[in-house]
């Protein structure tokens, strides 16, 4: 007996359509902070959809994307200020530079793994944290390291004359962020997605099954670095230039804690990660509050989330969705999508 | 067919697999022994997780000792584990495509072996089945594709009676393609019986016996290291 594999969602397609859409509707809706802040958002939920693919589908624990964006934004305005080129081509560039130091960081993840590998990311981060004060970043000057000296003043990279509106700056990020979580969502559907979670359930099942594992392993890494490179090239893209203070390696753990809070086996919920982590800490401060309180907040959130949903926010709003409808659509079949399953075993494992 | 030459492991002080030798010919072998034998280790071996301090593994003249894991599941050897490792948050029909796409299968494979186990839901994650259907599941996977040397480490373990007995003829199906090297490894000695043309037994990690099962099981060694004192069968 065969039975016929199911297609894509329509009413999924439906609600991603209608989040875009809205998404697009904001830079006329909220004011000119709010678009930048929501800018942000975008750009890090690249750098926690890419924690969030180590972690839920290898099981690796990655404690330095917050230093990769800072790569990626490096590469991005050392080649910027060096040669002219289109924007998404600089972006590109700055992907690439960024997935080949991400590979060469999780190097020793083909062999090692849990709290020995996540210690290696944190090690890297904090490296890249002493690298990126004692080097700074390009601002125009020459060399490698291209810091401006002497009579040269520093720079900002100026943004190209159609990002320069900060509300088309907001779009042109969303879509951008939005063809990177298609490039993930692409690879996690496919073979490389499948062979992802066999490695991460078992690496023995997983080789016995005729899975590459080392093989798997990097193109994960390349994939999830590239995306973070690319979200640091968009971050450095703002004002055209960084400051070093930005990338502290403690950031990219509170970043894996917030992937964890919005849920770590699913790019929603990356993009939950990514609004929680740019938009709490300023929707604080707007509120009166000290930014500094959304480390309790977050450590509330994620003891909540370990502790009942581990599949965090999202699992949860997915399981919420799936019982609205049923009880609304009274004709729908009885039972639930294989995503609410899966999310299910997640739960009970 | 599959030769193992002076197959040694050592673990520290203690030898799981002590100098075996042992020529496997086609058709379904059961390895059996008591708790701690080296059966699992044995196949451990085979598979390339463990690797023997001496000795080597050839399959009809083949060196397969000098494979790594996932390109001797590319040349033909399929596995199952004493705790399944399936894909848990993946559905029936990816557990199986996973193999497909990794060894190199046929497409259509997917459907012909789940077919052969009859599992009828392949949109259910791996997770929610029950013990029966999850070792169906692993029996499927292991028909993916042409293997060449099949390893079943304990598939009836944990079910009932009348469950495995649904075992007995997809593991003779596994065997059928003429070449094909099926080892058995479960102490449920009816399951074994109803499907091991042969028996190797291993105790502390020697190989004690080999032969027909018939044979090997009236065998006073086998029955004092193992079966104990009474007839079996």
């Amino acid at each position: 007996m065969t039975v016929p594999r199911s297609g894509p969602d329509p009413r999924r397609l439906l609600a991603i359509a209608a989040v875009l859409v809205l998404l697009g509707l904001v830079p006329w809706v909220a004011g000119d902070y709010w678009t930048r802040i929501l800018t942000f958002c975008a750009i890090y939920s690249l750098a926690a959809a890419g924690a969030q693919v180590l972690y839920g589908r290898l099981g690796f624990v990655s404690l330095n994307q917050v230093a990769l964006v800072g790569v990626g934004g490096w590469a991005f305005l050392r080649i910027g200020h060096a040669v002219a080129l289109p924007h998404p081509l600089l972006l590109l560039l700055a992907g690439v530079v960024t997935a080949a130091v991400g590979v060469l960081i999780g190097l020793p993840s083909l062999r090692l793994s849990g709290l020995a590998l996540a210690l290696v990311t944190l090690m890297a981060a904090a490296g890249f944290e002493v690298v990126f004060g004692a080097a700074g970043f390009p601002d125009g000057g020459q060399g490698f390291l291209g810091k401006a000296s002497g009579e040269l003043l520093p720079s900002s990279l100026p943004r190209p004359g159609f990002l320069e509106s900060n509300r088309v700056l907001y779009l042109y990020t969303v879509a951008i962020a939005a063809l990177m979580f298609l490039l993930l969502w692409t690879l996690i559907r496919g073979r490389a997605g499948r062979a992802w979670m066999a490695i991460g359930q078992s690496v023995p099942g997983a080789a016995a099954t005729g899975v590459n594992v080392a093989g798997y392993r990097l193109v994960a890494l390349v994939a999830t670095s590239f995306v973070t490179g690319v979200a640091g090239g968009l971050l450095a893209t703002g004002d055209g230039r960084l400051d070093p203070v930005s990338f502290p390696a403690q950031q990219s753990i509170v970043l894996f804690a917030v992937v964890l809070i919005g849920g770590g086996y699913s790019l929603f919920g990356a993009a939950l990660a990514g609004l929680f982590y740019s938009g709490l800490p300023p929707l604080l401060n707007q509120l009166g509050l000290d930014g500094n309180l959304i480390l309790v907040v977050f450590g509330i959130g994620l003891v909540h989330s370990l502790m009942t949903a581990p599949t965090g926010l999202a699992g949860q709003l997915t399981m919420l969705a799936g019982a609205l409808r049923r009880r609304i659509t009274s004709s729908a079949p009885a039972g639930s999508s294989s995503r609410e399953d899966a999310d299910r075993v997640v739960e009970h494992a | 067919m599959l030769e193992l030459r002076d197959l040694t492991v050592r673990f520290g002080g203690v030898m799981p697999v002590d100098h075996v030798t042992l020529d496997v010919t086609p058709g379904v072998t059961g390895l059996v022994g008591p708790n701690g034998a080296g059966k699992t280790t044995m196949l451990n071996v085979l598979s390339g997780f463990v690797e023997p301090v001496s000795g080597d593994i050839t399959f009809a003249g083949e060196r397969l000792d000098r494979l790594a894991p996932h390109r001797r599941a590319r040349w033909g050897l399929r596995r199952s584990f004493q705790q399944e490792q399936l894909v848990l948050t993946l559905s029936v029909r990816d557990n199986v495509q996973v193999v497909v796409e990794n060894v190199g299968a046929p497409a259509h494979d997917v459907e012909r072996v789940l077919d052969a186990v009859e599992l009828s839901d392949r949109d259910r994650p791996a997770g929610l089945l029950s013990m029966l259907e999850r070792r169906l599941l692993e029996i499927a996977r292991a028909m993916v594709g042409s293997p060449r040397l099949v390893l079943l480490d304990e598939p009836g373990a944990g079910l009932a009676e009348a469950d495995a007995t649904r075992l007995v003829p997809l593991i003779h199906a596994l065997a059928d393609p003429p070449g094909t090297v099926v080892i058995l490894v479960d102490h449920d000695m009816d399951l074994v019986q109803g499907v091991c043309r042969d028996l190797a037994v291993l105790d502390f990690g020697r190989l004690i016996a080999h032969g027909t099962t018939a044979r090997v099981l009236q065998d006073p060694v086998v029955k004092r290291a193992y079966l104990g004192t009474e007839d079996v069968g």
